[in-house]
């Protein structure tokens, strides 16, 4: 078991075209960092120079919006499903 | 008000649900809304509100219509190719439905004149297509204390959302700034698939009639994401922060302001 992660289209370039990833970590940081280890690139999209995550970025862990949690320190777990939404402008 | 022979007939399929009937018709009548951008969301949004006799419809867009606009923006003909996109529409709905007021606004939308742009409509519904102008728009919907139908489309994936401002999440309660200058790596235009398109913004027009009817239960904190590759809804609950810069308890956005915002469509 691990953790799910959706993942937005335009970042699906840098994880070979997969929608869903498994993933392993204890939070939402673990888990980004262990995105980027295996997917370079997707961190420094989704995260500035800090490693803040973008403000026009949203986390969800099983629903639920990150920064209504512990933020980027949410604990996460085998079978918690986690969304990567960003904001879309295009009409 | 009462309805005419021809209205009763013209409506008569959205008159015999109990959610609309004769009031819910006039009610239809007497409002107005204000729908930003003539292009692949406004598009579908414009033909379904006139259709359904939505009493008073801005259409505020600056440009004209290119031949790449048509594989979406199903307001325009081959024919309207250079005309404003303004006219065309308003041509367009009167054709569909002379029941319509239609006020066509040849304008961009900026921090001088959106509150009075705004001010007279009854709800906004958002089919721009960039960040600054849909900022802008929420700050001004939320001022204005107006209802707001937001949706963005890119690729084959979109996202809506209904506003109540103070009441419910607003835009900036969700992604708090847009991305600014330095933010991205790159900035491509992504391109779009039409029909994705026209999933959105009928759902926004959708999302309009609930909200001006009073029935049903809109999208208000509750971010509706289309994943259209897979042809996949999802809705994530979302929440009014109370340290929103818009819309929380000490906002900080008194006076609407432009975004610098690093590229068009797509933050990431």
């Amino acid at each position: 078991m691990a953790v799910t992660v959706r993942i937005p289209t335009p970042l699906q370039r840098l994880t070979n075209g997969q929608g869903e990833v498994a993933c392993e970590g204890k939070t939402v940081t673990e888990l980004l960092n262990n995105l980027e280890q295996r997917y370079p690139g997707v961190k420094e999209r989704l995260c500035d120079k800090d490693g803040k995550l973008r403000r026009f970025v949203n986390i969800f862990v099983n629903e639920e919006d990150i920064r209504f949690l512990q933020g980027d320190q949410t604990a996460v777990k085998d079978g918690d499903e986690v969304s990567i939404i960003p904001a879309i402008a295009g009409g | 008000m009462s309805l005419s022979r021809e209205q009763i007939a013209r409506y008569s399929r959205q008159l015999i649900l109990p959610e609309v009937g004769v009031q819910g018709q006039e009610r239809l009548l007497s409002s107005s809304v204000l729908i930003v951008g003539a292009g692949g969301l406004g598009s579908p949004v414009a033909l379904y509100l006139a259709a359904a006799g939505v009493g008073t419809l801005g259409i505020l867009d600056e440009e004209s219509v290119a031949l790449s606009n048509l594989h979406r923006q199903i307001l325009h003909a081959t024919a309207d190719v250079g005309r404003l996109k303004t006219a065309s529409a308003e041509e367009r709905v009167r054709a569909l439905n002379p029941d319509v007021t239609v006020l066509a606004m040849q304008a961009r939308l900026s921090a001088s004149n959106a509150q009075i742009l705004l001010s007279r409509f009854d709800l906004i519904v958002d089919g721009s297509d960039n960040f600054s102008t849909r900022y802008l728009v929420n700050d001004a919907c939320v001022l204005l204390g107006k209802p707001l139908v937001h949706g963005g489309v890119i690729r084959m994936e979109g996202q809506v959302l209904t506003i109540h401002p103070r009441k419910s999440a607003c835009l900036r309660c969700v992604f708090p700034e847009p991305p600014q200058t330095g933010d991205v790596p790159s900035c491509q235009e992504a391109g779009v698939l039409g029909a994705a398109a026209g999933v959105i913004g009928s759902l926004m027009a959708h999302e309009a009639l609930k909200v001006l009817l009073g029935i049903g239960e809109p999208l208000l904190d509750h971010l509706l994401v289309f994943d259209g590759g897979r042809s996949r809804f999802r809705t994530v609950p979302v929440r009014r922060d109370l340290r929103c810069a818009a819309c929380g308890e000490a906002p900080t956005i008194q006076a609407l302001r432009e975004e610098r915002v690093a590229c068009g469509r797509s933050g990431i």
